[in-house]
C-alpha cells in the first residue's frame, strides 16, 4: 500500500464517508484514491479542483487568507476539501449526510499536514 | 462557434460553457473540419485540421504496434497553454478532437466535459444520409458554402 493510500485510509475509515482522494489541485486528475462503488472520482476530482481554484481566487480577492477547509452542503451528502499547498495536492472527501463531519475534517487536515 | 452540421451546435455550447476551453476544432479523421470555436482565420484552421488528424494517425499507428485498442486522448501541457487531441467513434464515422485551453481550466475538467461531449454527440447525430457524389461544378460551390458555415465569408 502506497503512503498517500495509507493516508486515506485514515480518511475513509471515518463513520459515513464514502470516500477520499488525492487531487492535483492544477490539473484536477485524481492522484489516489479510496472511494466507494457509485461515486465518480474523476468528476468529483476535476469539479472539486475547479471549485477550490476559484475559491482561492475569490477570497484574495477578498484580501483574505487562503481556504484551509471547503465544506460544501449538498442535499444528499457533503463535499470536504483541504489544501495542501505546498504539495498541490487537494484532499477531498465524499460524504453521506450523516457522516461524522468533525472528524472526518481534522483526518483531512491531519493528512494534508502530513502531505505538506 | 461556427458547425457546418447543425446538431453539432448545442452539445458543442454545452462543452465550451461547461470547460471554459479557448479553442475547439471538430473534424473527420481525413482531417474535414466539421465545427470550430476560437479561430480567427481559415488558414490556422486548415493547418490544425490536417495537424491534428495526422497527430491521431500517428498515434492510432503507435497503439497498435502496441497492440493496443487505441489511445483515448493525447494531453499536451505547457504553461500558459495545454492542448486536449482526441479521437472518438460517431455514428458518422470517427471524428478527431482538438481542444485548446487555458489556466483558467484544468485538464481535468476539459477533459471531464469532452468525454460528456463525445457522449453527447454519439446520442444526437442523426442518421448518415448517402452524400451525392461531388462534382467538379459542385465542388467551388461547396467548398465556398462549408467556409461561410465556418468563417462568415
Amino acid at each position: 500500500m502506497s503512503r498517500y493510500q495509507a493516508e486515506l485510509g485514515r480518511i475513509s475509515a471515518v463513520r459515513g464517508v464514502r470516500g477520499a482522494m488525492l487531487v492535483s489541485m492544477a490539473d484536477g486528475l485524481v492522484v489516489a484514491e479510496s472511494l466507494m462503488d457509485g461515486v465518480d472520482g474523476r468528476a468529483v476530482a476535476a469539479l472539486a479542483a475547479s471549485l477550490a481554484g476559484r475559491l482561492a481566487r475569490t477570497t484574495a480577492e477578498a484580501g483574505l487568507e487562503s481556504p484551509r477547509v471547503l465544506h460544501l452542503h449538498a442535499e444528499r451528502g457533503t463535499l470536504l476539501a483541504v489544501p495542501a499547498a505546498a504539495v498541490e495536492l487537494l484532499v477531498v472527501a465524499v460524504t453521506q449526510s450523516d457522516a461524522n463531519l468533525g472528524l472526518a475534517r481534522l483526518e483531512m487536515l491531519d493528512v494534508a499536514q502530513a502531505l505538506g | 462557434m461556427r458547425t457546418l452540421e447543425p446538431w453539432v451546435g448545442p452539445p458543442l455550447e454545452h462543452f465550451l460553457a461547461e470547460s471554459e476551453a479557448r479553442v475547439v476544432l471538430l473534424m473527420t479523421s481525413a482531417g474535414q473540419v466539421v465545427a470550430q470555436h476560437g479561430f480567427t482565420r481559415s488558414l490556422d484552421v486548415m493547418a490544425a485540421a490536417a495537424l491534428g488528424a495526422g497527430i491521431v494517425a500517428s498515434t492510432t499507428e503507435v497503439a497498435r504496434l502496441m497492440d493496443q485498442q487505441g489511445f483515448g486522448a493525447l494531453v499536451h501541457q505547457g504553461s500558459e497553454q495545454g492542448m486536449l487531441l482526441s479521437g472518438f467513434e460517431t455514428p458518422r464515422g470517427r471524428w478527431v478532437g482538438l481542444v485548446v485551453f487555458g489556466n483558467e481550466t484544468s485538464v481535468g475538467l476539459v477533459q471531464l466535459f469532452w468525454d460528456e461531449l463525445v457522449r453527447e454527440l454519439a446520442a444526437v447525430a442523426p442518421p448518415e444520409t448517402t452524400q451525392a457524389p461531388v462534382l467538379a461544378e459542385n465542388f467551388e460551390r461547396e467548398l465556398n458554402a462549408s467556409l461561410h458555415a465556418l468563417f462568415g465569408r
